[in-house]
């Protein structure tokens, strides 16, 4: 016992450092696991006001490219607008739609935090469960796709990035409709890479990358970027796109989140599958 | 000894702040993240108990975690570079140990110590840091840039603050 208490106190130094080195990388595993919720309650209670008032302050800075670009929201919201077209056979106008069935709804939000310059970014909204965010959500602004909710407090939600190293979003070349998987290996917040598309995509350079509607946050065919570059590697498959990310990241004010209605249906169908697969087995 | 305190505590929000509010949002080119709180840690004087140090850089951690949502990086690499102070403190101090009054900067101990003791501390901790954050070896050189060309540009900062707020003491 005695030799027990002389050991605790000479070595007092390091066992307070395994102490609190071991807490610290309980957080950090535990945030892992619950994604981010810590981050979520420290966004609400104490950083939350600063980061408020901060970006009262920033959002004057560029306002000039922020107009611009609702402009060009604006345009194409009014491009769809009922006023915008002229009836040609008056026949098949059908009002109590039977047909076509709302899926995507889409819920305007503004960024609050957001970064790019480490290796996984969050980016932090001031919607909130309260205001019908869940997890998983697709996050898109005016120039194209986001990123995905991650986790959402009342008033608060915390969007993975798509300049994060476990984003990954199924995206299809436009005209041929080929895809792949979109992934950030770090570095450029400009540029991301698109891997596993297939060598039959009669892909070039310019072309536009849309979402492919496959998973289940982003509808089909939101922006993603623009084809910079492309190589087939030594052994491989697969092409392995360079890709022009057409969201400017670093200028992020006004974003939509978007609802997919008929998601909980997909999720019921999913889970029944999945239970007659363990079934079977 | 109260206005150490004192010092010490501003120094300690300005940093924190500066890290939080502007470094954070600073994009001056890929794989540049300074770190310039670790200034704060790197200037606590020469004979505060080890275990002390170590407390207030697990609070430290803390605060700028909070900050970037990243609770628990920020904090356990602080921590080891807590743990590691009095050991690179003891390796580079002179023959005759630390002078009693003297601070760790560089009107007080001269460059070249600075630098080295600048060196290994912010070595250390972005090592730590970027390694957690990445959570794997799997980018392993891609990784290992991000800590040597960080660590560069907070070793620029912490020498460009020397430079600023420590010179003109020695005149005065």
């Amino acid at each position: 016992m005695r030799n027990l208490l002389v050991f605790l106190v000479r070595n007092y130094l390091v066992l307070l450092f395994l102490l609190l080195e071991g807490l610290s990388m309980y957080f950090l595993v535990q945030h892992n696991v619950f994604q981010r919720a810590a981050a979520v309650s420290a966004a609400n209670s104490f950083t939350g006001s600063i980061y408020e008032t901060r970006s009262n302050f920033t959002a004057y800075l560029n306002l000039k490219d922020q107009n611009v670009m609702l402009n060009h929201q604006l345009a194409a919201l009014l491009n769809r607008d009922r006023g915008s077209f002229i009836a040609f056979n008056t026949a098949t106008t059908n009002v109590n739609d039977t047909v076509y069935r709302q899926r995507y709804q889409y819920l305007t939000a503004e960024v609050v935090d957001n970064s790019v310059t480490l290796r996984s970014n969050y980016i932090i909204l001031d919607r909130g469960s309260k205001q019908g965010v869940a997890p998983d959500m697709g996050v898109i602004g005016a120039s194209g796709i986001i990123g995905i909710v991650r986790e959402v407090s009342d008033n608060f939600c915390v969007v993975m990035s798509v300049l994060h190293k476990d984003t990954k979003i199924s995206a299809s070349v436009k005209k041929d409709g080929t895809f792949g998987q979109l992934l950030w290996n770090g570095g450029d917040y400009r540029t991301a890479d698109l891997i596993d598309l297939p060598t039959h995509s009669k892909i070039a350079q310019g072309d536009t990358l849309v979402t492919s509607g496959l998973g289940d946050a982003f509808p089909q065919g939101v922006l993603v970027g623009v084809v910079k570059n492309f190589e087939k590697k030594a052994g491989d498959k697969t092409y392995t796109v360079e890709v022009q990310l057409t969201t400017d990241f670093r200028k992020l004010k006004h974003v939509l989140l978007i609802k997919d209605l008929f998601r909980e249906e997909i999720q019921q169908l999913k889970q029944r599958v999945n239970e007659s697969d363990n079934n079977a087995k | 000894m109260l206005n150490e305190i004192v010092r010490h505590s501003i120094r300690f929000f300005v940093l924190v702040l500066v890290q939080g509010l502007i470094l954070k949002n600073m994009d001056v080119a890929p794989y540049v993240n300074p770190f310039i709180y670790l200034l704060f840690l790197m200037q606590l004087p020469f004979d505060m108990p080890p275990w002390l140090v170590m407390i207030i850089a697990f609070i430290t951690g803390f605060f700028v975690d909070v900050f970037y949502g990243t609770i628990g990086m920020h904090m356990a690499a602080s921590t080891l570079i807590g743990f590691m102070r009095s050991r690179i403190l003891k390796m580079l101090a002179p023959r005759d140990g630390y002078e009693f009054s003297a601070q760790p900067t560089v009107q007080d101990m001269g460059w070249s110590w600075f630098l080295t003791y600048a060196a290994i501390f912010i070595l250390i901790h972005h090592f730590c840091l970027f390694y957690l954050e990445m959570f794997s070896f799997r980018e392993f050189f891609s990784t290992f840039l991000r800590v040597v060309i960080s660590g560069m540009s907070t070793m620029l900062l912490v020498v460009v603050t020397q430079f600023l707020f420590y010179r003109s003491k020695k005149a005065l």
